[in-house]
């Protein structure tokens, strides 16, 4: 039985209860008001990127619909810039609940793969605490080709002018590609996120078991 | 008329004196006003002004006053003369202030002022000081009729102050619906859980009462009189009469809920599964009574799903149901929502609503609520569907936009329908129609008046008041209503209204007892007087007084109830026949004045404007255009009227045949929405002054030269303006005709 079906039996119909008991700050869900403020505030939201906006998100919790919101790319679309937090006049710290709401899914392995922030993240994770300093080089090749060789070939030739223009100001360096620059103490980082690894594991473990 | 003796005091203080010749203003009223004595004082509001005036009154004989000042809105303590007839030229307001100060405007700014002491002598002669009405009562104790909360608040807070209170409630216990509620909202911090509803205290504090005289099972057979003199038979139980003198009447009669079954969609009558928010309270009080676990209707089963259905046949845009919105439900929602929620939070407890609406401290109680886990699902129900021992609720969730949303299982349905209010007889409605059932409410008071058996209703059968600036006061002098009766109201806004009616109660009889009027003119001494034997008997007086003061004798004479009179003057103003007056207000008075106007010749190029304005919005209005400032044409001529009501078309006539060039009447705004002082007033008014075209026609006048406009007390920007519009419009139309005849 996987993550995700384990907890939706656990929980049977109430995805609200789930939510509240799992997901961080997830016990706010149910303080919404429906004002709509959040929607409104939300400035990556001017081009119709979030397929449901936050209070949207906190209705279908509330009335169960947990595939549609554990699955919906939208949460993912927030860039922490904690407008809504400011303006939510219930005081829900709105961010907060979306990146829970987003780690939960993930957590659950129902999060959209290849979902554009969701991907990066965690390619900037990898990247980064691989040698403890960010190749950005490898970081956004890892992006481009992320819809595979043509396409990664199609978004390098796209942005050539940009890289070139970077090469010229020595703000980007070729040979970053091979190996690159590291932190000095490399394993000391790598044993301190493996502790930190272990310690959220048991945590959450604790927590899905109830 | 022989005995009197007028004075006309002219002011040169505040400007007066430098922007006017008040030499010329004092020969003005000499040789125009034909007055017997005319002075000027450098500042006669001051001490030493007042006791030249008063010393002429003692010495001199003076009994007719003629202020020209400020306008007679302003220093009404100074000029404060009770035994005479007092009129005022507005020179300040009216005159220097809304005129430039340069030396082009001084003659037609010095001509105003001077029409201005014209117009104030000839209607100080047509005068006499009121005396007050002497057909006056001294009953000092207040009828409350209704024992719910708002009733039994009206009689305790009127006991406190010192007065004597008659009782009467037509069920055999106090509490009303109160009393019938398990909790209520909480009126205190932290406003997070309900509360004893307090009734038992009101009804121990009614019973302790030595000055509340309690009639239980029992109505209002008739109610006879006028504030101050009422006579009033209790029909008990038994039916035995009791008579009972009252001077004031506070009307709590409440609301009953509306029906449920007549939301059959709902589920209303359906299933004993689905209840409306009084069924739920008794759900709730047989439970206290046991284990405290409240069970289905049906089989008894303990509820474990509960859904709360908000504006239930309330806020219906079709008119099928109530049109508005009752907006104490959702609190009460919230309430009960919570008895589940306290006694067991696994219970699912879900309110649906469109517009969660929570007024006074709702706010907290809703955030309560949301933390103990109420869900709130902004949506609109479609239909409730029982089966069995469960019931579904179909609803369109309005946030997600899903048409086939629903809640399966439900245990228990609360109809959240509203407030309809117990209001008696709507004395203004149409007859039913041929085979139509007419069911006839049963009347609450039993006014033994002309114009009906109850206090009149405005919309959805609310009785009628003045919303917003006296909205206790009915269209019945003396009788006030509060609480649900009035507009749709939680407790406690039915407790405020239940004290600000009782005050104004026990301030409508004291008035009664001085022979003065109750609001807006309240303190007025001066009343209706009728010439009967001019009297024609065409009843419109007694059909159009707003306020239902003129019965008809056996005779079929008009008969005036001077105390439940507003002093309005919309019987002066219907009246063909203009036998109707008060001592200071009369056909007379305002007649006098349009023609003691200098109409000067068609050649002059000087039009004259005459402005019939409303004193309680209009006039003042115009007063702070002048304090602000604000210029206007110096062609107009400002009259101030009790109420467009009052205007009768034998002014606009006589105008019109003068040689005035317009006539503006500016009153309140009419209708529904209506901001007249007298209700019905500027309504009637208006209705009166439809009719004045005909006139215009057999005099061969234009029709832009009457012009009926609507002026709030905020207009004081756009009347200048309006003023000035018109006097462009009547340029272009050219002078009257009737100039020099």
């Amino acid at each position: 039985m996987s993550a995700n079906t384990a907890m939706a039996d656990k929980y049977r119909n109430n995805f609200l209860k789930e939510i509240e008991e799992q997901v961080e700050m997830g016990d706010w869900v149910k303080m919404c008001m429906q004002c709509g403020v959040c929607s409104g505030s939300c400035p990556t939201n001017f081009q119709s990127a979030w397929e449901h906006p936050p209070q949207e998100l906190f209705m279908m919790i509330r009335a169960g619909k947990r595939e549609e919101v554990l699955t919906t790319t939208s949460m993912w679309n927030c860039t922490s810039c904690y407008n809504c937090i400011v303006r939510c006049p219930r005081k829900l710290p709105i961010t907060h609940i979306m990146h829970g709401i987003a780690e939960y899914a993930h957590r659950l392995g129902v999060a959209p793969k290849m979902q554009p922030t969701r991907f990066f993240s965690g390619l900037f994770w990898k990247n980064a605490t691989k040698t403890g300093r960010v190749n950005e080089l490898k970081l956004s090749m890892g992006l481009y080709f992320k819809d595979g060789l043509v396409q990664g070939i199609k978004n390098g030739m796209a942005m050539q002018a940009v890289a070139l223009g970077l090469v010229k100001a020595k703000r980007l360096n070729v040979m970053e590609l091979f190996g690159g620059h590291k932190c000095k103490d490399q394993k000391g980082i790598q044993s301190m996120l493996k502790k930190a690894y272990e310690i959220e594991r048991s945590r959450k473990a604790a927590r899905m078991a109830g | 008329m022989a005995d009197i003796k007028v004075a006309a005091y002219i002011c040169k203080g505040c400007g007066l004196g430098e922007r006017l010749d008040t030499d010329t203003l004092v020969k003005i009223a000499q040789k125009d006003g034909k007055v017997q004595l005319a002075k000027s004082h450098d500042f006669l509001c001051n001490a030493d002004g007042v006791a030249m005036i008063k010393n002429d009154i003692a010495n001199e004989g003076v009994t007719h006053i003629m202020i020209g000042a400020c306008s007679r809105r302003a220093k009404t303590e100074a000029f404060f003369f009770p035994e005479n007839a007092v009129a005022r030229a507005n020179l300040r307001e009216g005159v220097i202030w809304i005129r430039p100060d340069t030396e082009e405007a001084r003659e037609t700014t010095q001509d105003m002022a001077e029409d201005y002491v014209r117009m104030g002598c000839a209607e100080v002669k047509a005068m006499t000081a009121p005396g007050g009405n002497p057909n006056t009562g001294s009953s000092k104790t207040l009828l409350v009729v209704g024992g719910g909360v708002t009733g039994m608040t009206a009689a305790i807070e009127a006991s406190k102050t010192g007065y004597q209170v008659v009782l009467v409630e037509k069920t055999g216990t106090l509490g009303g619906w109160a009393g019938k509620l398990y909790k209520r909202m909480p009126v205190h911090e932290p406003y997070k859980t309900p509360v004893d509803p307090g009734v038992a205290d009101l009804v121990s504090q009614v019973m302790g009462d030595s000055n509340i005289k309690l009639y239980l099972n029992a109505t209002v057979a008739k109610t006879d009189g006028a504030p101050g003199r009422f006579v009033v038979e209790i029909a008990t139980e038994s039916g035995a009469t009791h008579t009972e003198d009252i001077g004031a009447i506070v009307q709590a009669s409440g609301f009953t809920l509306y029906d449920m079954n007549k939301l059959p969609e709902l589920g209303g009558g359906k299933s004993t599964n689905v209840v409306d928010q009084a069924g739920l309270e008794a759900l709730a009080l047989e439970a206290a009574g046991k284990d405290g676990v409240i069970r289905r209707p049906s089989d008894g089963q303990p509820v474990k799903s509960v859904v709360f259905v908000q504006c239930a046949g309330q806020c219906d845009p079709t008119g099928k149901h109530l049109a508005y919105c009752s907006g104490f439900c959702c609190n009460t929602s919230i309430k009960q929502a919570m008895y589940f929620k306290d006694a067991n939070p696994s219970i699912d407890t879900t309110v649906i609503y469109t517009d969660l609406r929570t007024p006074g401290n709702g706010e907290d109680f809703y955030r309560s609520a949301q933390e103990k886990g109420v869900v709130f699902t902004k949506g609109k129900v479609a239909e409730v569907v029982p089966s069995g021992a469960t019931s579904t609720v179909k609803f369109h969730d309005l946030i997600l936009d899903d048409t086939n949303a629903a809640m399966l299982d439900v245990d228990l349905v609360v109809l959240a329908t509203g407030q309809v209010p117990n209001s008696g007889v709507d004395i203004f409605a149409a007859p039913a129609a041929e085979g139509e059932v007419e069911v006839k409410p049963i009347s609450i008071l039993n006014l033994n008046y002309r114009q009906g058996s109850d206090v009149p209703q405005l919309k959805q059968g609310f009785t009628d008041s003045h919303f917003i600036c006296f909205p206790y006061e009915t269209r019945r002098t003396g009788i006030y209503t509060a609480g649900p009766v009035r507009r749709p109201m939680d407790m406690v806004q039915a407790r405020e209204d239940a004290t600000g009616a009782a005050l104004k109660a026990i301030q409508a009889l004291e008035n009664a007892e001085l022979g003065r009027a109750a609001h807006p003119r309240s303190g007025d001494l001066s009343f209706p007087k009728v010439r009967l034997e001019g009297c024609t008997q065409c009843k419109r007086c007694t059909v159009e007084c707003p306020f239902g003061a003129i019965d008809e004798d056996e005779k079929r004479f008009p008969l005036f109830n001077e105390s439940r009179c507003r002093r309005c003057g919309t019987c002066m103003g219907a009246c063909p026949v203009r036998v109707i007056s008060f001592e200071n207000y009369s056909v007379n008075t305002v007649g006098a004045q349009i023609k003691a106007v200098d109409i000067p010749d068609e050649f002059s190029e000087k039009p004259r404007i005459l402005i019939l304005a409303c004193e309680n919005d209009a006039y003042p209005a115009l007063d702070m255009a002048g304090m602000n400032r604000n210029e206007y044409s110096a062609f107009v001529r400002i009259i101030p009227i009790r109420c467009l009501g009052s205007v009768n078309t034998i002014w606009v006539t006589d105008a019109l045949n003068a040689g005035y060039d317009g006539v503006m009447m500016m009153g309140c705004k009419s209708g529904d929405e209506y901001q007249c002082h007298f209700v019905k007033g500027s309504e009637l008014g208006r209705v009166r002054m439809s009719k004045i075209d005909d006139t215009l026609k057999t005099l061969n006048l234009e029709s832009e030269r009457v012009r009926d406009l609507e002026v709030a007390i905020t207009d004081i920007k756009r009347v200048p303006e309006m003023i000035n519009k018109y006097a462009e419009e009547l340029v272009a139309i050219g002078p009257s005709p009737f100039k020099g005849f």
